[in-house]
């Protein structure tokens, strides 16, 4: 089967500093998987990459077996409108706007008209636990309701991948719990596949699996039968 | 049991007397709790009586503590086998853990290959815990929940192991 997802041997660095060197990683469609790894490991770098927003500078990035990362930045743009969703750690909300304007957005900025876009983006806030908040802007959200509303804007359009980068980096671990229960379990009902950073075992242990990037480069556990 | 373990460990490193395999014992593992004499020479019988070990002969001077050990092949397979192995993902591993690596830096094995097999056993039972909070009432919620923060603090103690592992070689090969 063709991985979803699919990096191979990139290398990546900024300026003198090598951030990627030689990174593989296959995600299956509808899989969940951890990025771990230490701080500076590269794992941030290597969602980036595979997302489209950052262009390696050596090896392949694939999206459903066809190579991304040789299109221009016009391309790569409208991949990652139309076919992934976002949710990084903080400061991702558009202050001005209200929390189903903020839902909204990817749908509106996909060329939808605004009532059929905001009624659609209305669905999600029983699903998160919104309930009423959809006229509250960002300032009068708690970082868990924020979060929530981020993780309704990063699947509201039907992504085929969500990329999320430390998505409860910022909030405290029960709060962060919930979102990732959220998170995963909305993922699994709408077949979505997640490729989630994060540096907490108990966020990873929402994955199906987990790979751990070390130096620029990906290691998955070793198996666990017979020594080496 | 890590007793005997440690020991045929040690006697991979070296044929050694008991009194010696009981200080080096004390010295990496036994710092809160030394080993009782009677205890390496229990262990030592039963080691030499399964052919994990083959006791030298008495040397001049008599008395248990003038034998020389020395590992056997199938003891040192043990070893092996017993390195490379990740513990069963419970709370308060930490001196298993511990012995394990310090044993196989002392042996030169690959140590950080074992902490990466032990990090994926426990975030594999992190994940069934994790499973088991999805469905599950308050009482076993809360019991998933102790067992997620004990491995979260063992994974914290194995990240910090695998940063430290050339300094730790230094010292315990010293």
């Amino acid at each position: 089967m063709t991985p979803l997802v699919e990096a191979r041997d990139i290398h990546l660095s900024f300026g003198p500093t090598p951030a990627l060197r030689g990174a593989t990683l296959a995600v299956e469609r509808g899989e969940i998987v951890a990025v771990m790894g230490p701080s500076g490991s590269g794992k941030s770098t290597l969602l980036h990459s595979l997302a489209g927003i950052l262009a390696p500078d050596s090896g392949e990035v694939y999206l459903d077996g066809r190579r991304i990362d040789v299109l221009g930045e016009g391309e790569r743009s409208a991949l990652r409108r139309d076919r992934f969703g976002f949710v990084f750690q903080f400061g991702q909300l558009v202050p001005e706007l209200t929390a189903e304007e903020n839902v909204a957005l990817p749908l509106l900025l996909g060329g939808a008209r605004r009532a059929p876009a905001l009624a659609r983006a209305r669905t999600w806030f029983d699903r998160l636990e919104l309930d009423d908040l959809g006229a509250r802007r960002s300032g009068e959200l708690s970082g868990g309701q924020a979060q929530r509303v981020a993780v309704a804007r990063g699947l509201v359009a039907g992504p085929e991948v969500l990329f999320a980068d430390e998505p409860t980096g910022s909030l405290d671990s029960l709060t962060g719990e919930r979102v990732m229960e959220l998170l995963t379990a909305t993922a699994r009902e709408q077949n979505v596949t997640v490729v989630l950073v994060t540096h907490e075992p108990r966020v990873a242990a929402y994955a199906d699996r987990e790979v751990m990037v070390r130096d620029g480069r990906v290691t998955s556990p070793a198996p666990l039968v017979g020594a080496s | 049991m890590t007793v005997p373990f440690a020991l045929l460990g040690l006697l991979e490193r070296e044929p050694s007397h008991g009194y010696e395999l009981k200080r080096d014992y004390d010295t990496y593992f036994g710092r809160d709790k030394p080993l009782p004499f009677g205890q390496v020479y229990a262990t030592l019988g039963r080691l030499a009586r399964d052919g994990k070990v083959i006791a030298g002969d008495a040397e001049p001077g008599g008395g248990p503590d003038r034998k020389r050990y020395v590992i056997t092949e199938q003891g040192a397979t043990e070893v092996q086998t017993w390195l490379a192995e990740p513990v069963e993902p419970e709370p308060h591993l930490q001196t298993v853990l511990f012995v394990k690596v310090v044993l196989a830096l002392m042996l030169d094995r690959d140590a950080e290959k074992y902490l990466d097999r032990q990090r994926a056993a426990h975030l594999q039972r992190m994940r069934e815990l994790t499973e088991v909070k999805r469905n599950a009432g308050t009482v076993d919620a809360l019991m998933a929940d102790h067992g997620l923060f004990h491995l979260e603090a063992d994974l914290r103690w194995i990240d910090l192991t695998a940063a430290r592992l050339s300094k730790l070689a230094e010292e315990v090969r010293a």
